[in-house]
């Protein structure tokens, strides 16, 4: 009895079990309070089911978090008593328990990012492969049409919100620090928080199935005013994306601040490597677009729940509007979802072509290019909304633009390819892999900038086949290289490189067995988001369904080699890629506080083929040598032996 | 660094390449018929960044694969890095300055296409107000079509070869007018009305789908648009729109 009451005091899941409660009876309480108060003319009944769920989707995760354990130390200071400093007791990972508590290690956090993310893609890929079965044939057959709109809705909702977006914060949060040879991310206890969040926002839009009127039915793009009527599982969305949109803001904060001032001595911006490029640039993104999401679906929460009518036609709403403030955010997030990609992919190739990043300054550069451009874009998904119709010609030149600093990094890439000495594995294929599959996608996107050709496609199979070349053939097989590619750091062991090829052979091939015909589908008219189709599709639909099932298959080769390997592969060494950045100069896995003694960085992150060069030294830098970026520096304490 | 020789084969093998893709783009049928003047301008266009397309995705594919024929590490290469090239400025201006003139060109190209297929043509031009609801489409022929009284319709009848003006309203959610035959939609906004103009030129039947979700219907929220000779639609016109099983 005591330790019960001892396991509900001290922070942990059992107090957050009873924060959710907590939580649940307070949204009791106080719409009780709020309808009893307001009186009969206004409520007929003074508890409603519907007022208690929505109120308890707000107030159980902030209460479930308190309970965690996530405010103590926040808590405790408003509340003028003495706070516990961080003496990083809780640092490092002892048993698998400690992923389930508040943990302010970042490589503890980057771990808990990563497997949640992966759950996620499990449980996206899972609907998926659902929605396959169902568009087998034409004809309803597997579920009903409600239930399909559901499907298309959670799968979208969790594979971006829930696995590509915190997958790409987990590998950098992992990495970054790493990278840029600091000890911590820069605000520890708000990186464990910014973790936390993002099993409720899961788990929330996953539980809106077991909703009255089932899950959230109108897809990620939640368009009003058909989300204004939704059933009451379009909180649950409304109100995850909140969740998940707050922890994208605080590591995004996390992550500026600690590239800004959080950098090893000597370690300039242009000595960084291209994966902190990537999330500096990403984090800008994150931080300016992000507000406007959460506005838009705070806008169809009230709308929804209170009668607002920001998007009632008849009452002076706006139903373009919407569509504005959504993609606003919406069309930056595709960048969000794609530059931290963009800086795995060169890690990748610098280290496996054994030559130096070709172009290193334009790929920084082209990073904050896209960032610019990607603001300028967002109306390109609104050419056959009704919006005025001038606005076209901007957004359609700005979109074909954009095009160029993409282009720049492709280019450059395959620039670094030549000559070098390629070491095709694992994380190398897939680099490899995303080079061909996004090339498609980027190409599609350039078409459907072009007006005339984007009012014919615009809705169609089309955008779901341009969609997932970028995001599966772009975002997912740079995750893919980026776990491999870190794998032996991250866990200390080494995944098994036969069963690494055959998931990436599988992958690609079902991936564009999958995927390739959905353009074909979409030109000939059909369109998406249906859970029935004209019977002329149905070769193709079937084609498309069996390779699916297969590529389906293929995640599990994946989910049985880092399984296994995690368990009992081979101990990896500190540095098998011979890679020079920092994050190779340390044990595998690194320390709990990752160096032993503060690195100085002496020169460019990819100097493969200087002879004697290094990137950082774990000694004080010799003073006249550190002038020059590339200058050989040849004391004693150098990390990298210089290949012949 | 790979011979002259192997470097001008493999030019000549992407060549070929791109020979054959560009072919393929002809050759597949890509397109539901061609039913309206805009459809033809539409695929034309298509053709058009299909041609502009292949040889970039051939260029990147054959780099890749040229590289990992010459440049895969062989036994004894272990331990050795590539030559330490930087970057080569000349090169870095020519594939920013290329792909920018190419995509400035064809976005160009795409606001002409734009431009001829929005234009009111010299001709006769009718006016059709086009409702979207959960889960149908219904039709108004206003009496500028008419002559009479206005009547409205499930059956969506178009005169061959006439300009035709869409005035598109929706009574509930958003929908969207497609009809891929034209290769023409625009979205049924609740709240204002939106355009588009269409020249049928092909005599047939060609599907009306709703291309926007607006419900657990929106599977079946489909319609037809039948394009007949002027003289039956005139004879369409005057029965006030009775239902006509046959089409032609």
């Amino acid at each position: 009895m005591r330790t019960t009451l001892a396991k509900l005091r001290a922070p942990g899941l059992y107090r957050a079990g009873l924060g959710f409660a907590i939580g649940i009876a307070f949204a009791t309480a106080i719409t009780w309070v709020v309808r009893s108060s307001t009186g009969h003319a206004t409520f007929h009944h003074y508890l409603s089911g519907d007022a208690i769920l929505t109120v308890s989707l707000i107030a159980s995760p902030i209460f479930f978090l308190v309970g965690l354990g996530g405010f103590d130390y926040w808590l405790y200071w408003a509340a003028g008593r003495p706070t516990r400093p961080e003496d990083h007791s809780s640092h490092g990972a002892h048993s698998w328990k400690d992923y389930f508590r508040i943990n302010t290690d970042h490589k503890v956090i980057g771990i808990q990012y990563t497997v949640t993310a992966f759950f996620f893609l499990l449980v996206g890929g899972l609907l998926a492969m659902l929605m396959r079965a169902q568009l087998a044939q034409p004809g309803a057959q597997f579920v009903d049409a409600n239930t399909y709109n559901g499907l298309f809705s959670v799968h979208a909702s969790l594979l971006i919100f829930l696995f590509v977006i915190p997958v790409f914060a987990g590998l950098a949060n992992y990495v970054l620090p790493l990278m840029i040879g600091a000890p911590d991310m820069a605000f520890p206890r708000l990186n464990a928080l910014s973790y936390w969040l993002l099993p409720l926002a899961g788990l929330m839009m996953l539980s809106s199935f077991l909703a009255p009127g089932g899950a959230f039915a109108d897809g990620w793009t939640a368009y009003t005013p058909l989300s204004i009527d939704a059933p009451i599982g379009q909180d649950f969305f409304s109100i995850g994306v909140q969740l998940a949109g707050a922890s994208s803001i605080m590591t995004a904060l996390n992550f500026l601040v600690t590239i800004i001032t959080m950098r090893a001595p000597g370690m300039s911006f242009f000595r960084m490597p291209l994966l902190v490029w990537a999330n500096f640039a990403t984090s800008l993104l994150v931080v300016i677009a992000t507000p406007f999401i959460a506005a838009s679906q705070f806008f169809v929460l009230l709308d929804h729940a209170l009668g607002f009518n920001f998007f009632n036609a008849g009452k002076g709403g706006d139903v373009l509007m919407y569509q504005h403030v959504f993609w606003f955010y919406s069309h930056p997030a595709v960048y969000i979802m794609m530059l931290p990609g963009f800086g795995i992919i060169s890690e990748v190739i610098a280290v496996k072509a054994r030559k130096p990043i070709f172009g290193y300054r334009m790929m920084a550069f082209s990073l904050l290019a896209i960032v610019a451009l990607g603001f300028t874009v967002w109306a390109h998904h609104m050419f056959t909304s009704g919006m005025a119709s001038w606005i076209r010609i901007p957004m359609a030149i700005t979109t074909a633009i954009i095009a160029v600093p993409t282009g720049i990094k492709i280019f450059s890439w395959l620039a670094t390819l030549w000559r070098g000495i390629l070491h095709l594995d694992t994380p190398m294929l897939f680099a490899l892999g995303f080079l061909t599959t996004f090339t498609l996608g980027g190409i599609s996107g350039v078409m459907l900038a072009m007006v005339p050709f984007d009012i014919h496609v615009s809705a169609s199979y089309f955008i779901v086949a341009h969609i997932h070349y970028v995001l599966f053939g772009g975002s997912l097989m740079t995750i893919f290289a980026g776990v491999y590619y870190w794998f032996p750091k991250m866990t200390g062991r080494t995944f098994d490189e036969r069963l690494g090829k055959w998931h990436f052979w599988t992958t690609f091939v079902f991936f564009n067995l999958t995927f390739a015909p959905m353009h074909i589908l979409g030109l000939e008219g059909m369109p998406r988001r249906v859970a029935t189709y004209a019977s002329k599709f149905a070769d193709l639909n079937l084609f498309i369904s069996i390779a699916s099932f297969a590529l389906g298959l293929s995640t599990l080769i994946f989910v049985y080699n880092i399984v296994t390997s995690w368990r009992g592969g081979p101990r990896a060494a500190a540095n098998p890629w011979r890679g020079l950045t920092l994050e190779w100069q340390v044990s595998s896995p690194p320390p709990i506080f990752n160096f032993d003694r503060v690195p100085t960085v002496v020169g460019g992150p990819y100097e493969y083929g200087v002879p004697g060069a290094v990137h950082g030294i774990f000694a004080p830098a010799p003073v006249p040598a550190t002038v020059g970026g590339g200058a050989p520096v040849t004391t004693g304490g150098g990390v990298h032996a210089p290949s012949e | 660094m790979p011979s002259r020789r192997s470097i001008a084969a493999t030019g000549v093998a992407a060549l070929i390449a791109t020979a054959i893709g560009i072919a393929l783009s002809y050759a597949i049928h890509w397109f539901p018929v061609q039913a309206s003047t805009q459809a033809k301008n539409t695929d034309t266009l298509y053709h058009v960044l299909a041609i502009a397309s292949i040889p970039i995705f051939v260029l990147v594919v054959t780099v890749i694969l040229f590289s990992v024929w010459h440049f895969r590490m062989k036994p004894g290469q272990e331990l050795q890095d590539g030559p330490p090239i930087h970057g080569n400025t000349r090169l870095e201006v020519l594939w920013t300055a290329f792909p920018a003139a190419l995509l400035l060109g064809l976005v160009s190209y795409s606001f002409v296409v734009l431009h001829d297929n929005e234009r009111k043509p010299a001709g006769k031009e009718i006016v059709v107000e086009v409702t979207g609801q959960q889960f149908a489409w219904t039709y108004q022929y206003p009496p500028s079509v008419t002559g009479g009284a206005p009547f409205s319709s499930t059956q969506l009848y178009l005169p061959n070869n006439e300009s035709v003006d869409f005035a598109i309203r929706s009574k509930d959610v958003i929908h969207a007018f497609w009809i891929p035959a034209f290769r023409l939609q625009i979205d049924a906004v609740p709240g204002i009305t939106t355009h588009y103009r269409a020249t049928p030129d092909r005599i047939g039947s060609y599907p009306v789908v709703c291309n926007l979700l607006c419900g657990v219907g929106h599977s079946t929220m489909r319609s037809t648009v039948h394009v007949v000779a002027p003289a039956r639609f005139e004879a369409w016109v005057r029965s006030g729109g009775a239902s006509q099983s046959s089409t032609g």
